[in-house]
């Protein structure tokens, strides 16, 4: 079996969750997966999710290895405000926009840096280290901000989320090369093992000569990076920095998309594309949601009722419930 | 043992006396800070105010406002961040009091839970407005009086002017509302209903929630136009300016002209609707007046002056702008938010 189709069998479950989603959006709004090629951009309800879905799996994709490593980044929506602070606070200074982009990076960059200097170095625990931006990283965004939104007309900058590519949104192909870029990183090389092993067990890992400190360091600067993109991304989809919303719980949606791909919170095994799928299947149902016409008292319960079904779906103890169930439907079909 | 005991209690006296010492040296500095103040500005005012926070560029501007209007009265003002927390808010009253200020400011971060340090501040003789918000109390003796906008006319007012805008067209509206559960979000609808049932041309056919946040209103005025046949929606009703700019911006990326093609009304009066109308990309807009400081300031020493208690609701005007002030109105606002 090639190494392809054996990814596309460890989906299976993400795959099906994602046909699920999507057929809900088809009965809520019909001609939903109708596709036109408009402008040399396509257009269609499967477009807007990929695209709306763009900063949770750019996040995903971060968040999967912390996760692996036993760890967990709480500190992903706010690097995406303080990020988009740092880029809108830099064109209306007068910096060129290349310049003002490649700060905003760096921005997620030392924030993952720290991050990582708390973990790796003075070993406090993930939770709590990533708390620590998380609470006070607000702040920093809102001082950048002056406390306002901070709104911009550099052509550049809202490219980032404005403007098209191989037919494709930008966000969408950014998430996807960032998704393609790290599954080639953890998968093509062993970078992906020494983070499993990592999150498996620290000790023997370090004692057998995997660099911990290393890896854990390098997993939570990575996370801070695709933060500082998704952040990016957010920014210039408003044209404007909004220091108090702008990523707002969004790394709980990040944290859900992982667990929906699969990787357990122990750490241990991840797939950085399951994960992405995560993501995708929490912006179909959110577009279903957002779409259906229901009263918005609804949109949060809907929610949690669904993510409820997909994680007991997924939890060891209901997987032997269900295949007796299934095993007593296939009896009665061939009594029947 | 005789000595043992001895040395013991003469330990906790010299505890006791340090701390009492402690305790006069602060009695002493509070005293003479006190004085300070008091000597420093006979003739004016003092008056302490507790705000939420800055969490948002409303709250920005009722801050600058009430220091604007403080300095132009020849009030001493003592502010107070709360950062979103009650009980910051509890503590900075309580200290307004122990300054003994001549009136309280107090723009509350929930409507419950303070009787008892408004008790105090009555106790104290310290009259107290409430800026912005209401409370829920049996005993409304317990503050002067508040000064709110009414949020259902905000509502109410957008409206009227869409039942007039449209005359007797039929007229498809969307509505985003803020985010649910809050009071004001309630009565923005509520009003809103209320005003467009008279003109049964108008229908509001789908509702959804934007959290107030720009990037919602985005998402959902997308969701919007994708669900609604092509054309056929006529109006955008949003509870907050922040997430029409959004909406605006989807109206835009769909195609669409909007102020044009949808017409648009919200409520806040933010600078950058302004712009947005201005830019004729944006129709109407209910302002919630930020100058609420300055009007507490008013009825304050109107009623120092007179005694005659003020009503125990002054409601805020919500005046509505459309595009002919656009430009004057944004280059009056921009500093202030």
């Amino acid at each position: 079996m090639s190494a392809v189709t054996q990814r596309l069998k460890a989906a299976r479950p993400q795959l099906a969750l994602l046909a699920v989603a999507l057929l809900v959006n088809v009965f809520v709004a019909p001609g939903f997966l109708d596709l036109r090629l408009q402008d040399g951009r396509l257009f269609g309800g499967l477009i807007d999710i990929l695209n709306r879905g763009a900063p949770v799996m750019l996040l995903a994709v971060g968040m999967a290895p912390v996760i692996a490593t036993r760890g967990i980044d709480l500190s992903v929506g706010v690097i995406m405000a303080i990020s988009g602070a740092v880029a809108a606070a830099g064109v209306n200074a007068g910096l060129a926009w290349p310049v003002a982009i490649l700060a905003a990076l760096a921005t997620g960059l030392v924030c993952g840096l720290w991050n990582g200097l708390l973990v790796a170095v003075f070993r406090l625990q993930p939770i709590v280290a990533t708390l620590i931006l998380m609470v006070a990283g607000r702040g920093i965004a809102q001082l950048i901000t002056e406390g306002r939104i901070l709104t911009f007309t550099e052509p550049h900058l809202i490219a980032v989320a404005g403007s098209t590519l191989a037919a494709l949104p930008l966000p969408v192909v950014l998430a996807l090369a960032a998704a393609g870029l790290t599954g080639l990183l953890v998968r093509a090389t062993a970078l992906g093992l020494f983070v499993e092993a990592v999150g498996t067990n620290p000790r023997s890992s370090r004692l057998a000569g995997v660099h911990t400190g290393l890896v854990l360091g390098a997993v939570y600067v990575w996370s801070g990076l695709m933060a500082a993109l998704a952040g990016l991304i957010a920014t210039a989809d408003i044209k404007g920095a909004d220091a108090n919303n702008a990523g707002l719980w969004l790394e709980l949606d990040a944290i859900l998309a992982v667990v929906i791909g699969g990787t357990s919170l122990y750490g241990g095994r991840f797939s950085i594309g399951r994960s992405v799928l995560g993501a995708l299947v929490l912006q179909a149902m959110r577009t279903a949601i957002l779409r259906a016409g229901l009263p918005p008292e609804l949109n949060l319960v809907l929610m949690a009722l669904v993510v409820a079904a997909v994680l007991t779906q997924q939890s060891p103890a209901f997987r032997p419930v269900a295949t007796r169930l299934m095993a007593r439907l296939k009896n009665k079909e061939a009594q029947a | 043992m005789d000595m043992k005991t001895l040395l013991g209690s003469r330990k906790i006296s010299r505890q006791g006396l340090a701390r009492r010492m402690l305790g006069i040296g602060t009695a002493v500095l509070l005293g003479s800070l006190a004085a300070g103040c008091d000597s420093g500005d006979k003739k004016g005012l003092t008056v302490g105010f507790s705000q939420i926070g800055s969490e948002s560029g409303w709250r920005a501007a009722e801050t600058k406002l009430a220091r604007q209007g403080a300095e132009q009265r020849g009030i001493t003002l003592k502010f107070s961040d709360a950062q979103q927390r009650q009980e910051n808010q509890i503590k900075a009253v309580r200290s307004f009091i122990a300054q003994g200020v001549d009136a309280i400011l107090l723009a509350p971060v929930v409507s419950s839970g303070w009787d008892e340090v408004l008790g105090e501040a009555k106790a104290a003789n310290i009259p107290v407005i409430l800026l912005d918000r209401q409370i829920d109390t049996p005993n409304v003796d317990l503050y002067l009086t508040a000064v709110t906008s009414d949020t259902i006319e905000e509502g109410r007012v957008a409206g009227r002017w869409l039942a007039g805008k449209v005359q007797g067209r039929d007229c498809r509206i969307v509505e985003i509302q803020g985010t649910v559960g809050a009071s004001l979000v309630a009565n923005r609808k509520k009003g809103f209903e209320e005003a467009i049932a008279t003109a049964p041309n108008l229908h509001l056919v789908r509702t959804q929630s934007g959290e107030f946040t720009r990037a919602k209103g985005k998402e959902v005025m997308e969701g919007f136009l994708k669900a609604e046949a092509p054309g056929s929606i006529c109006a955008v009703y949003s509870h907050n300016d922040d997430m029409m700019i959004g909406a605006i911006q989807a109206i835009k990326e769909a195609g669409l002209k909007p102020g044009t093609d949808i017409l648009t009304v919200s409520i806040d009066g933010v600078p950058d609707i302004f712009k947005a109308m201005a830019d004729g990309d944006a129709n109407a807009t209910v302002e919630l007046a930020p100058d609420m400081a300055p009007r507490a300031y008013d009825i304050l020493l109107a009623y120092r002056k007179d005694h005659a208690p003020p009503p125990k609701w002054v409601q805020t005007p919500s005046k509505l702008y459309e595009p002919d002030t656009a430009a004057a109105e944004y280059a009056r606002r921009k500093d202030l938010y």
